[in-house]
């Protein structure tokens, strides 16, 4: 198997850290596995993102021109990256920072969450939008399964920062609900 | 069952040196290496270890001579600028022959160009950077894992040959993460009975390299130039990927090397026979294997990002009659998985024998 | 009868002729440096880095470790042993080219992290080895073959001032100016150098001596006009005395 995806968004909503959990996970479950952040003059002006590769074989480049997927938290993630994304590849987008009619792309498959939103409701907290993103974006693409994330997490939140490890697997779950329900109801 | 983690490649680096028995650090701040410095200062007192945030890049690379030639195991790291105020050290460093790491995660040049990755510091590197008749010996790892195993390994090469050693990186080995083993092979420092720690028990010693009596210079430097030859013979590492009539061999190093191996996989996909020849140590340079597989195959592509330092030594180094082509990218662009395989494709198509050309992102 | 020795070579001065020109105070230093090396009993456990100039070839005479360094990179070479081996005893010889133009950042920061190393400054205000340029150090109108019309401040700045410099920061325990050019001055010349390595040896932090000295060679001038020339020029522009000395250290 390979699979490549970017995590883009704004500095601070947590997308370089979804990539390391995800890479995380891969590596427990005996993946091949990059993570590799944005950087030189993509690190200006507040955006962030990492490109996470897995693979069944040894990876060669840790970028991708033309990614599996796309998990987009804000605007300017959005722009600069769906036009990139694979046909049939996957977008994630939180429409709690996007509105959905930016979405050019209809060529992939798309889910669109209010991620921010449902992170406060669910967690009382809008820090969690970003778990609630993976969630969704694990339980479609199946990179790697929902338990192997829950066990990464594991590794991220612990001593100081253990209290977080309940809320961030609540919203990963709910994350992955959604898609699941959302997946059902379209039939 | 040996540690699996993920790291950073800085921070792979880093455990690398304090593994490899390293307990001294000096250097100066420049991005895109703040990563080693920042851990180190952190990770080094929990050892008993010293780290010192020197003035300057000349500070620390004479630092790194004080502590090298004391006896210690001790390293250095910085990026393009900083490394080239660290020639004059470390022409001195070859020239008493003190072994030491510097470590270059290199930045685009020349002058303050800018901070994304590059190859271009290949040519200082590889021809010793300094004034004088020396090489470095340098290491140009394309993975985290290498980044840990090959600053172990130049630890022990610098020992042995009394050499300063370099690690050649970049920015995107610096910056990613990958799970690595760390499995540090025992820890054996060597004895260093040239070192300065006193004369006491034995006649007062001196390191320098400063040699004005009659023929001691050419002498010194012939005997400096046997190292390297041994060097050559007894130390190059390199990594061949080869298949039975190849049409094309792919050559890159560090990280480059890593979206060549993704363009290697995407050719083989379309039948087309490619080889993949990565030197590991740069310097010194796999020149007899590059002949050896060259000899089979009558086209070579370079892949560099940088304007075909290392075609130079590849070209030095074919089989007669073989040519070499040149993929560059010297401006911080990556060159892409697709774009190698373009060109792979106008190889195979352009016939019998190729313009020594440069192909132009 | 029998004689009594009272003076004779110390133990760390190799039994060898000095390659120095005739009125040249390197000799001295020398010498004054070996016997606290002597009387402080420390020469198995003391590595002297000289800088490059005139001074370099101290190998050749102190019975010592001897590293050589780069021009003007003493200190921080200095500061790399002291950290591996922080009970050896390490100590600098620089020129006043080496430590006060090109390893003006070394000086200043080793001092003021208050590395524990003894710095010993050769101040003659004029480039030795290399033909006699201009020093950092060079009296204004003094003639060098890179002032051929005399040192002018207007365009080549003043001599710096190197023990007053350094004597106010806070890493540093000990700092005097002597001089080499008469007996008195020497006996007062080898008391700083013996406090100079006893803070050392007491982990006090940084000592320096500063030395003036002659230069005949490329001042022009012989041994007897160069003392002459200390006493009423060097003097004024650079004043002896102790400029710090951190008590109870």
């Amino acid at each position: 198997m390979y699979y490549d995806v970017i995590f883009s968004g704004f500095g601070g909503q947590g997308v370089l850290l979804i990539g390391d959990i995800l890479a995380q996970a891969a590596m427990l479950e005996n993946r091949h596995v990059t993570w590799m952040p944005s950087y030189g003059v993509e690190i200006r002006g507040g955006a962030a993102s990492c490109t996470v590769v897995i693979s069944s074989q040894k990876i060669g480049s840790p970028i991708t021109e033309e990614p599996c997927g796309l998990l987009a938290m804000s605007k300017p993630a959005l722009l600069k990256f769906q036009h990139k994304v694979k046909k049939g590849g996957l977008l994630v987008v939180n429409t709690s920072f996007v509105e959905p009619e930016m979405i050019t792309r209809e060529d992939v498959i798309k889910i669109c969450l209010p991620a921010s939103e449902i992170s406060y409701r669910e967690t009382g907290d809008y820090k969690m939008a970003n778990a609630v993103l993976l969630g969704a974006f694990v339980s479609l693409s199946r990179v790697v399964t929902l338990q192997g994330m829950e066990e990464a997490l594991g590794v991220f939140f612990k001593e100081e920062k253990q209290k977080l490890l309940p809320l961030m697997i609540k919203a990963l779950q709910y994350g992955s609900e959604f898609v699941c329900a959302g997946m059902n109801g379209d039939g | 069952m040996s540690e699996r983690k993920i790291l950073r490649g800085c921070v792979a680096l880093a455990e690398g040196a304090i593994a490899a028995g390293c307990r001294f650090y000096f250097g100066y701040p420049i991005t895109p290496q703040n990563d080693i410095p920042e851990y180190l200062s952190a990770r080094l007192p929990q050892v008993e270890g010293v780290f010192i945030q020197a003035e300057s890049e000349i500070a620390s690379i004479n630092m790194l001579l004080g502590a090298a030639a004391a006896g210690a195991r001790a390293m250095t790291s910085s990026s393009g600028p900083g490394i080239s105020l660290m020639q004059e050290g470390l022409s001195y460093m070859a020239g008493s022959e003190l072994p030491g790491l510097v470590v270059n995660i290199t930045r685009i040049g020349p002058g303050l160009g800018g901070i994304a990755a590059s190859q271009g510091d290949y040519r200082q590197a590889t021809r010793g950077g300094g004034h004088g008749d020396y090489h470095l010996i340098v290491l140009a790892p394309n993975s985290v894992q290498e980044m840990y195993d090959l600053t172990i390994k130049a630890f022990y090469l610098a020992d042995k040959y009394r050499n300063p050693a370099m690690i050649l990186s970049d920015a995107i080995l610096g910056q990613m993460k990958e799970p690595l083993s760390l499995d540090p092979p025992p820890l054996v420092l060597p004895e260093k009975p040239w070192a300065l720690t006193g004369a006491r028990g034995r006649k007062a010693q001196l390191i320098k390299s400063l040699y004005l009596a009659d023929g001691e210079m050419e002498q010194h430097n012939w005997h400096l130039h046997e190292k390297y030859r041994r060097l050559e013979r007894e130390e190059v590492l390199v990594e061949t990927d080869l298949e039975e009539k190849m049409e094309v061999l792919l050559v890159a190093f560090g990280s480059c090397s890593r979206m060549v191996h993704s363009a290697v996989e995407l050719a083989r996909s379309r039948g087309i026979r490619v080889g993949f020849l990565r030197p590991v140590t740069v310097y010194p340079f796999p020149r007899q294997a590059l002949r050896e597989v060259s000899r089979e195959v009558g086209k070579v592509l370079v892949v560099e990002m940088n304007t075909g330092q290392m075609w130079d030594d590849v070209r030095l180094s074919l089989y007669p009659g073989c040519r070499a082509g040149l993929l560059a990218r010297p401006g911080g662009g990556i060159p892409a998985p697709g774009q190698i395989l373009a060109e792979i494709e106008n190889l195979v198509k352009a016939g019998d024998g190729i313009d020594e050309s440069v192909y132009q992102a | 009868m029998a004689l009594t020795k009272v003076f004779t070579r110390p133990d760390s001065l190799r039994d060898l002729d000095f390659h120095f020109c005739p009125g040249c105070h390197h000799g001295t230093a020398h010498r004054l440096i070996c016997e606290a090396i002597d009387y402080h009993g420390i020469k198995k456990k003391t590595i002297g880095i000289p800088g490059v100039g005139c001074g370099v070839f101290l190998y050749n005479y102190f019975d010592l470790d001897v590293c050589e360094a780069p021009h003007g990179r003493a200190p921080a070479v200095a500061t790399g042993f002291k950290r591996v081996l922080p009970q050896n005893i390490i100590f600098t010889y620089q020129g006043d080219g080496d430590l006060g133009s090109i390893g003006m950042s070394e000086i200043i920061h080793t001092a003021n992290r208050g590395e524990n190393i003894t710095v010993f400054f050769i101040n003659n205000s004029v480039y030795g080895m290399t033909g006699g340029q201009m020093a950092p150090t060079t009296l204004p109108g003094q003639k060098t073959t890179t002032t051929p019309y005399g040192r002018d401040f207007r365009t080549e700045g003043y001599p710096i001032r190197m023990t007053e410099m350094l004597a106010p920061l806070e890493g540093v325990a000990f700092a005097a100016r002597v001089s080499l050019h008469t007996p008195s001055q020497v006996k007062k010349a080898r008391k700083a150098v013996l406090r100079a390595l006893d803070i050392q040896l007491k982990n006090g932090g940084f000592s320096f001596v500063e030395f003036l000295c002659a230069c005949p060679t490329n001042w022009g001038l012989s041994p007897r006009q160069c003392i002459e020339k200390i006493d009423k020029e060097m003097l004024q522009a650079f004043p002896l005395g102790t400029y710090k000395d951190r008590q109870g250290s």
